[in-house]
């Protein structure tokens, strides 16, 4: 079957630094997949090129059969392609009742007052219904990073793309968080999730793919691949770099 | 069930208090004298610009510093109808509404290719070539300005005090027009993926909203008001020439003012920042220059300490709004818990 996201031979650079050197990647429906690498390796960029707010160098970038790579963020989000941003970016002046509906009404094209109650619900599964009147800006961070997947959530996409949402949670709300990404995978949602807190990754995705050097060095069952001595050398050499 | 309301009780109150001062002013000419009224048309049009330039800049991320354009342009377009073509003055005012929008279009085709302060200065750019244009209509005086002839402005109404009091309220209702306009558009859904860009335009990108069809809608808007309101002002003035019409002093750098100490991005920041404005224009403009001195220091003290101006202040403080634009989430009590009701 077709892959549901494809990334063909993507090439990026920033001046002399190449944060993506003919990067290929296939995500089939339904799959659960994980990305990490050492910090700069390029794994952010690599979501702004799938969503359209970075363009890349050379590659394309096919989302169901489609041809999205010079498509702009707004029509990547209406066709089912949802993003969450590793530093959170709430609407600050906006409630986190009207960030969700804000998604969900410019995400689907549906009105606003038919989304109101599906966006209570959303909060309510995301842990947000006590703060929904709330000022956004003046949310916690684990908050932030909760109405982030809310809002990634209420744009109802095929596809979810998520940049480490799990950063700065404690013990307890990381295992909620898992319950809830596996919970949305399980309503038929594809992922891609960049994380540094490798066992909510490796609880959560059923492919692992490590990103180094604008390139992918390793592919395959999350558990075989983290103990790879590719993985090791990465990690255990910038632990002894720093 | 879940419920949603706009209104708060800060704006019940604040729309109760918009409605007694609404009829308070439409009754002005039965208890203020002229220096009232023509003082109070001017804060009207001042009100209306300012909330402009706010929907522009604080909403969409315009910062235009060439709003000079429409305004001169709407005052010219009141003069060219009135002179050549005989059109009552009124009815000129409501055609330089859409004649300012249709102008918006290319220029925006134009502008809309630069980003920030290039943006900025494009702006500014488009309105000097404005100016420079109206200097060379010979027919309106050229460069040195031309008066509305006073045959025409006489026929406007059968008494100057009828005149002064028919210019008055139609501040007013154009005031009261351009300010129900931008409250209805927040209300709306396009008020919805507006506040969206005014918070974040790269998550509103990501999250659907079409950022450049919503500025190029705004942009166009504004084009239509700042026109009406551009005419509105030269018909109080008689008077007009290319380097009044088209001053950057008086219809950009005062109007920026006002919505920055006021608060820009808020509806209510214009009209407190208007009222700011012409308090301290009325008590030091005998002071000469000392008085721009003074303005220039407040607004420093005002970015400084109040970065969200004096309405940002307040509504932050206590969560105040004055205009029922917020959509809040009203829970009704769960079903299997009948009469939790507080």
């Amino acid at each position: 079957m077709a892959p549901i996201l494809a990334l063909e031979n993507i090439s990026k650079r920033f001046g002399a630094v190449v944060v993506a050197d003919g990067i290929g990647l296939a995500l089939a429906e339904g799959e659960a997949l994980g990305i990490i690498g050492p910090n700069g390796a390029g794994k952010t960029t690599l979501f702004g090129i799938a969503t359209g707010t970075v363009a890349p160098d050379a590659g394309r970038v096919i989302f169901a059969g489609q041809d999205i790579t010079r498509l702009p963020p707004e029509r990547c989000c209406r066709l089912g392609l949802a993003r969450s941003f590793q530093v959170p970016q709430p609407f600050s002046g906006m409630t986190v009742f009207e960030n969700v509906v804000v998604a969900a009404a410019f995400a689907t094209g549906a009105s606003e007052a038919s989304v109101y109650e599906p966006c209570a619900d959303l909060l309510d599964r995301c842990g947000l219904m006590a703060k929904a009147n709330q000022r956004a800006g003046g949310l916690t961070l684990l908050d932030r990073k909760r109405l982030e997947l809310a809002r990634a959530l209420a744009t109802k996409p095929r596809v979810l793309l998520l940049d480490e949402v799990a950063g700065g949670l404690t013990e307890h709300e990381c295992a909620v968080l898992v319950r809830l990404i596996k919970d949305v995978r399980a309503g038929g949602v594809s992922i891609i999730w960049i994380e540094h807190v490798v066992h909510a990754l490796l609880a959560a995705v059923d492919r692992l793919l490590v990103l180094h050097g604008g390139k992918f060095i390793a592919d395959g069952d999350p558990r075989t691949v983290i103990r790879s001595p590719q993985v090791a050398e990465i990690y255990m050499g910038i632990a002894a770099d720093a | 069930m879940s419920r949603v309301e706009h209104a708060t009780r800060s704006s019940r109150i604040g729309v109760a208090l918009i409605g007694v001062a609404l009829i308070v002013l439409a009754l002005a000419p039965f208890w203020g004298d002229r220096q009232m009224l023509r003082l109070l048309a001017e804060v009207f049009t001042f009100v209306a610009l300012a909330s402009l330039w706010n929907l522009l800049a604080g909403y969409a991320g315009l910062v235009s510093v060439g709003q000079q354009a429409f305004v001169g342009l709407g005052g010219y377009l009141l003069f060219a109808l009135v002179i050549l073509a005989g059109v009552h003055p009124i009815v000129a005012i409501l055609i330089a509404g859409p004649i300012g929008a249709l102008v918006a279009v290319p220029v925006a085709a134009l502008i809309f290719r630069l980003r920030g302060a290039y943006f900025a200065i494009g702006t500014w750019v488009v309105a000097e070539v404005f100016r420079l244009l109206a200097s060379q209509i010979s027919v309106l005086g050229g460069g040195s300005g031309i008066s509305l002839p006073a045959a025409m402005v006489v026929a406007m109404a059968p008494s100057r005090q009828a005149r002064e009091f028919e210019i008055y309220w139609l501040a007013l209702a154009l005031t009261a027009a351009v300010l129900g306009t931008i409250v209805a558009l927040l209300r709306s859904r396009h008020g919805l993926a507006l506040t969206a860009i005014r918070d974040n335009e790269l998550a509103a990108q990501s999250n659907g909203i079409d950022v450049t069809r919503i500025k190029l809608i705004v942009y166009v808007l504004t084009g239509f008001g700042t026109a009406m309101i551009g005419a509105l002002i030269f018909l109080m003035k008689l008077r007009i020439s290319p380097d009044t019409a088209f001053s950057v002093n008086d219809w950009t750098a005062f109007v920026i003012f006002i919505t920055v100490i006021g608060g820009i991005g808020r509806i209510e920041g214009p009209i407190v920042g208007t009222i700011v404005f012409f308090i301290m224009r009325q008590t030091l403009a005998d002071l000469g220059s000392l008085y721009l001195l003074i303005m220039g220091a407040v607004a420093i003290v005002v970015m400084l300490w109040a970065p969200k101006g004096l309405w940002g202040l307040i509504a932050e403080r206590f969560g105040w709004q004055a205009l029922p634009l917020q959509r809040r989430l009203v829970l009704a009590p769960k079903t299997e818990e009948p009469g939790e009701r507080s």
